[in-house]
Order: C-alpha cells, then sequence, then structure tokens
C-alpha cells in the first residue's frame, strides 16, 4: 500500500514535469512575440527589446525553464536590474506581463467560480443521471424507459453551446425570468449567487446527466443478469434489497469512478459555459489567456488542470480499491 | 413417482403440466413444454438433458426464480401440500431459501464479489430469522465447518476471489443448506469444477442429505454423474420429460431412442467402444418453433418404423412402460425395447 502510494507519487510527479516541459517548449515554438505584446501598438523597438529583457524572454530557452521551474519551489524575482524588481513567492508559477499579475493570484481568484460551478453541475447531473438511469432499468423495454432514453439522446445531441444560448435567450431576456449573470461568492450574496449559477449548472448537467443516464441503465441491467443476483433473489431476499444492495452495490461502482474523473476535468474549466454565462472562472481565464497570447498564464493553467486530472486519476484508483475488494492495490 | 394421483395423499413434491413460455421479439420460446413429475420425501430426482432441453427453466420454476412479469407460467407445483405458482410473490420469496433453497452452476459468479462469504451466509438466515448477528455467525461458522472448509475462523471473513472454484461451491451448499430447506435444487453444480473436485462436491451435497433428509432435484447434462446418487432419473428434450423411471431402470432398461442417444455419448473408462464415441447427430429443436409431434423425430433414427408418419404429426404422451417407468414414444413397446437392447449390447462391446 505505501510502496503502491510512492510509486504512484512519483510517476505523478514524473508525469507533471515531462507535461511541464513540452507545455512550456511547446509555447515557445508558437508564433507571436510575447515582448512584442507587452505593449500597446504604437511601440518603440527599444521598449520591446526593454521588455523582453525585463520578462526574461532575451535568456535561452533552457534557463527559462529552469527559472520557471525552480520559481514553483523557491519563488523568484522578476527584472532584478529594474528599480521596481517583482518579487514572487513559491509557488511562483510565473507573472503575467499583460496583466500585471502574478498568474497564482489569477487562478486564485478564477478557480472558486470553477469549483462552484462545477460541483453544482455535478450534484445535478449525477443526481438526475443516476435516478433517471436506475428507473428506466427497473422498467425496461415500457413507456418510461423509452421516454427517458428518448430524452437522454436528445439531451446527449444538444452541443452545451446550443442548450446555453438557448437558455440566455428565453429565461433571461424573453421572459426575465431570471437577471442577467453577474458572479458574486456564495458567501456573500447566496441569492444572486444561485440566480446566476443555475443556468450555467443546468447547461453542464444535461449533457453530463444524459450520458450518465444511459451509463446507469446498462449497468444496472447488466448487472442484473449477473449471477450473484440470482443468487440474493434465491435467498428471499425483499426485492428492494436484491436491487439496492446487491445490484446496485455492485452496478454503480464504475459510474462512481467515471464521474470523479469527469468531476476533474469539469474542475480544470468549462470554457464554454463560462464563457455564455461571462462567468470569471478557469475556463474563461484560459480562453483569454490563449488570445492574448499569455505564456506565463497559459503555462500556469494547463499545468494546473493537468494536475487535478493527473490527482484525480489517483484518488479514483484508490477509491475503487475501497469499494470493489477484488482491487488490491501493491 | 407419476404424474396422477388424488390430492389427498400427495407426493411431497408434485408438478403437474407445468409450461414455461417467455415472449420475445423473434416469437414465443416454449422453454418448458408440460412437464409432470413427482418425488417423495428425501428422495434425489435428477433431470437430464442437453442445454436447452428446458431442465434449469423448470428447477427455475420451481424455486420461484421465473420472473412472473416475463414469462408465462401455467400448471401447478405442489411442495409439501401448497400450490406454489399461484402464490403471491411475497410468500414465494418466504420459501425461497428456507423451505426450498437452490444451488447453481458457477460458484465464480454466484457469490457477490463486493461482500464477505459469510456476511453473504448470515444474510441468508437473518432474510428469514429473527436472530442475532453473533448468533447467525456462530450458525455460519458451523456450517462452513460441516461443508469442509479449512481454517474456517479465517476463510469466514474472506472475499470470494480469495477462495477456489471449489471452496466457493462449498460455500453456496452452505448458504443453501443454512436455513434447513427441505427441497435442494442443485443445478449443475459441478459443472463448472475440475474432475476431482467435482466428485467431492457430489459426496457432500448427498452426505448432507441424508443428514437433512433434504429432498434434492439435480440438474445435469452428465449421465456419468447421476448414477451414483439419484434414485429417479427424468429425461428432457425440448422442453418435455421424454423418459422418467428409477436410476437403474434408465440405465438398464432404456428404452426412448433420446436416452439410448444419450447413453451412447458418455465416454466410458471401463470398456473399449467399438467405434468412436457415437453423437447424437443434428441439433436440438428451436424453442419458437417445436416439432408438431414428436420433439425428437428430426434427430430420430426409428421414426420410419412408425407406421402412418405419427412422429411427425401426433404429440406423443409420457406414459407408462413397466413399474416405475414413463416413455415418451410412439414407437411399439416390444419393438423400442428390442432396438435399446441392440444399442446396449453394441454399447457393451459384445
Amino acid at each position: 500500500m505505501v510502496a503502491y502510494l510512492v510509486r504512484r507519487v512519483l510517476g505523478m510527479f514524473l508525469l507533471l514535469f515531462l507535461l511541464s516541459i513540452s507545455v512550456f517548449f511547446l509555447f515557445n515554438i508558437l508564433p507571436g512575440d510575447p515582448a512584442r505584446l507587452t505593449c500597446g501598438r504604437a511601440c518603440a523597438p527599444a521598449t520591446i527589446e526593454a521588455n523582453r529583457h525585463r520578462l526574461g524572454l532575451d535568456e535561452p530557452v533552457l534557463t527559462q525553464y529552469v527559472k520557471f521551474v525552480s520559481g514553483i519551489f523557491v519563488g523568484r524575482t522578476f527584472s532584478p536590474d529594474s528599480p521596481e524588481p517583482i518579487d514572487c513567492e513559491a509557488p511562483c508559477l510565473g507573472y503575467s506581463f499583460n496583466r500585471h499579475e502574478e498568474v497564482l493570484s489569477l487562478i486564485a481568484r478564477a478557480a472558486p467560480v470553477t469549483f462552484w460551478l462545477a460541483i453544482g453541475a455535478f450534484l445535478m447531473w449525477i443526481f438526475a443521471g443516476i435516478t433517471f438511469g436506475i428507473f428506466a432499468a427497473l422498467r425496461r423495454g415500457r413507456w418510461p424507459d423509452r421516454l427517458i432514453m428518448t430524452v437522454s439522446m436528445i439531451g446527449y445531441s444538444l452541443p452545451s453551446f446550443f442548450i446555453g444560448l438557448v437558455l440566455v435567450f428565453f429565461v433571461i431576456i424573453k421572459w426575465q425570468l431570471l437577471p442577467f449573470p453577474s458572479y458574486v461568492s456564495p458567501f456573500e450574496n447566496p441569492g444572486q449567487f444561485f440566480q446566476t449559477m443555475l443556468l450555467p449548472w443546468i447547461v453542464l448537467a444535461t449533457l453530463n446527466a444524459a450520458f450518465y443516464v444511459r451509463l446507469t441503465r446498462n449497468q444496472v441491467l447488466e448487472v442484473f443478469g449477473d449471477d450473484y443476483v440470482r443468487t440474493a433473489r434465491a435467498k428471499g431476499l425483499p426485492e428492494r434489497v436484491v436491487v439496492v444492495k446487491h445490484a446496485l452495490r455492485a452496478g454503480l461502482t464504475p459510474i462512481v469512478t467515471a464521474a470523479g474523473l469527469d468531476l476533474a476535468y469539469l474542475l480544470g474549466g468549462a470554457i464554454i459555459s463560462e464563457n455564455i454565462f461571462s462567468l470569471p472562472g478557469l475556463g474563461s481565464l484560459a480562453i483569454n489567456s490563449i488570445t492574448d497570447s499569455d505564456l506565463p498564464l497559459i503555462t500556469g493553467i494547463t499545468l494546473l488542470t493537468a494536475s487535478i486530472i493527473i490527482v484525480a486519476n489517483l484518488v479514483v484508483d484508490l477509491l475503487y480499491a475501497v469499494v470493489d475488494p477484488r482491487v488490491r492495490i501493491t | 413417482m407419476m404424474p396422477s394421483g388424488s390430492s389427498f395423499d400427495r407426493p411431497f413434491l408434485q408438478v403437474t403440466d407445468l409450461a414455461v413460455a417467455f415472449p420475445t421479439e423473434d416469437g414465443l420460446v416454449q422453454a418448458v413444454d408440460g412437464v409432470s413429475l413427482s418425488l417423495e420425501r428425501g428422495k434425489t430426482l435428477a433431470i437430464v438433458g442437453e442445454s436447452g432441453s428446458g431442465k434449469s427453466v423448470t428447477a427455475q420454476a420451481i424455486m420461484g426464480l421465473i420472473n412472473r412479469k416475463a414469462a408465462k407460467i401455467s400448471g401447478q407445483i405442489w411442495l409439501d401440500g401448497q400450490e406454489l405458482i399461484a402464490l403471491p410473490q411475497n410468500e414465494v420469496q418466504e420459501l425461497m431459501g428456507s423451505e426450498i433453497a437452490m444451488i447453481f452452476q458457477d460458484p465464480m459468479s454466484s457469490l457477490h464479489p463486493f461482500y464477505r462469504i459469510g456476511d453473504q451466509i448470515i444474510e441468508a438466515i437473518r432474510a428469514h430469522r429473527d436472530i442475532g448477528k453473533a448468533a447467525a455467525r456462530s450458525e455460519t461458522i458451523d456450517m462452513l465447518r460441516r461443508v469442509g472448509i479449512p481454517a474456517v475462523e479465517r476463510r469466514v471473513d474472506a472475499y470470494p476471489h480469495q477462495l477456489s472454484g471449489g471452496m466457493r461451491q462449498r460455500v453456496m451448499i452452505a448458504m443453501a443448506l443454512i436455513n434447513s430447506p427441505a427441497l435442494l435444487i442443485a443445478d449443475e453444480p459441478t459443472t463448472a469444477l475440475d474432475v476431482t473436485v467435482q466428485a467431492q462436491i457430489l459426496e457432500l451435497i448427498s452426505n448432507l442429505q441424508d443428514e437433512f433428509g433434504t429432498t434434492v432435484i439435480l440438474i445435469t447434462h452428465d449421465l456419468g454423474i447421476v448414477a451414483d446418487v439419484a434414485d429417479e432419473v427424468a429425461v428432457m428434450y425440448g422442453g418435455r420429460i421424454v423418459e422418467l423411471g428409477r436410476t437403474a431402470m434408465i440405465y438398464e432398461r432404456p428404452e426412448m431412442p433420446y436416452t439410448l442417444g444419450l447413453l451412447s455419448s458418455v465416454p466410458r473408462m471401463d470398456k473399449v467402444l467399438p467405434e468412436r464415441l457415437d453423437p447424437i447427430r443434428g441439433n436440438p429443436p428451436s424453442p419458437i418453433r417445436l416439432p408438431k409431434g414428436c420433439v425428437f423425430q428430426p434427430r430420430c433414427d426409428y421414426f420410419e418404423r412408425v407406421s402412418g408418419g405419427a412422429c411427425l404429426t401426433v404429440r406423443p404422451e409420457l406414459l407408462p412402460s413397466g413399474p416405475d417407468h414413463f416413455v415418451r414414444c410412439h414407437l411399439r413397446v416390444e419393438e423400442r425395447q428390442q432396438i435399446a437392447q441392440d444399442v446396449l449390447r453394441v454399447l457393451a462391446g459384445s
């Protein structure tokens, strides 16, 4: 167990290391000159060169990378020879010269928005997906099953930007049931928070719920044909116990682990939903950083998102061993 | 042992005209087509037949495991004076696991992979009896010991995947017998096991049967294991019983050509066969389109000996052919006995 954890964590760091290299070098060979972007339209070549030096972009790529990585562990100082050096304490993910702010604090501001978006949508789609999936499975082939399957097929086929725009148009603009979204922290103004988040949650939940309905239904139907469910019936257990304790316990395990990975993926930012509803989350930040060629910010967000997914993978694997005794961690 | 009998003097188990059909998109699958049999308390009946003969469905119908919404069931099943098919679901559920218990073919997949074996047996106890966890646990340990699980105190908390196939089938047997059922249905209990383990499991079932006075229905496709354990044998084909009788009768004086075919296809260690093994030609009939007359006619070598082509058009009935011996065949008794003698003589290698 301990050996397994050590091995996995080491592997995790190796993966992040390789990822940071590829992200860093990939963005450095992209066209576009970050130094050129740091000052306005009319910019003297001398200023650009000065900025290039301040950003450290005149140094070899390898040196830049080493400084970047060491910044994460020990912090670093940007433009040390200028009159106003910028101190970036560990863990320093870089400094955005477009936004004149540390990457970490930009991310720290956007992350809660994405977190709430992801958690809310996650709870919605898990609840709806699993409930309707089980319901459909228990009424297989009859009209409730067909109705649920049809609706979920439609939900699954609609792109989220389409659902999002339709909802914005009708619910907010035409019928004015909800105010225009404007994000506030749930601790500050819960009412406005829920009014803002409701539609984005629905948009994100629809797509995933549709998928989980089908996944759950198939899992449950498959498990119902399994021998141990028949054994449970043959013991004379009430049908409810057969379904919940025997069939669902086995059938939902893979769903729980799939859900863990999907949640992690969402925690990295929901680009489309955040943009439609003007939510200042990681997805919006990522898109903006790309359009601005804000290299330090792009690198930071990519590494963070990757870390979340890698960690979630580990957690899901450990979780699997907890719920399924056949899975042994060695 | 026969289908008939007055309602006053009913045998322990009596099945009358049992039919089970499953509606499918391709048509009605007639899995069991008028099965009648009876069994005295404490005896063992072997139901023999190949895949698709309806033997497992018959067993599951007796057990109450057929989903009544998904299947059409008709006929009567009397167990100890109680008719089961008309019973409401909750009463069937009470009987399952207490009065009637079942052992399944594949012990690998019949135990729940997520629960400890002890807990699974305890659950079976507490589904029917109002006793505490500790008492149920000690009873479970006791039963596991009786079915021959070594180091029980440790194994009781093992998960199924930590046990071998034979051990798992012993656990299944312990689970089935834990509430002292009057009727035990063993559906191919040894098919998934190694040959050496097969004998042990059969012996175990047989010993426990003597100990508990349990009545046993043994479902199998393997005639080789029947002779030692069964008092009576029912040979099933195409959803019908085609021959029924005391075990010795079926082995020594079989009459139905299908039974002869089964006996000829059993590998024998003690005799050198004149030729290679003699399988029955052709395939079992589709349960959606059963032949109009005799279900075995398309594969039968002798149907032309029956005048008027009755085998093709007239459904034969299961009729007495001597004491405790019933056969479903249009051939005249003397004729089929003659055929059987010829076949058995070849088998005996004389």
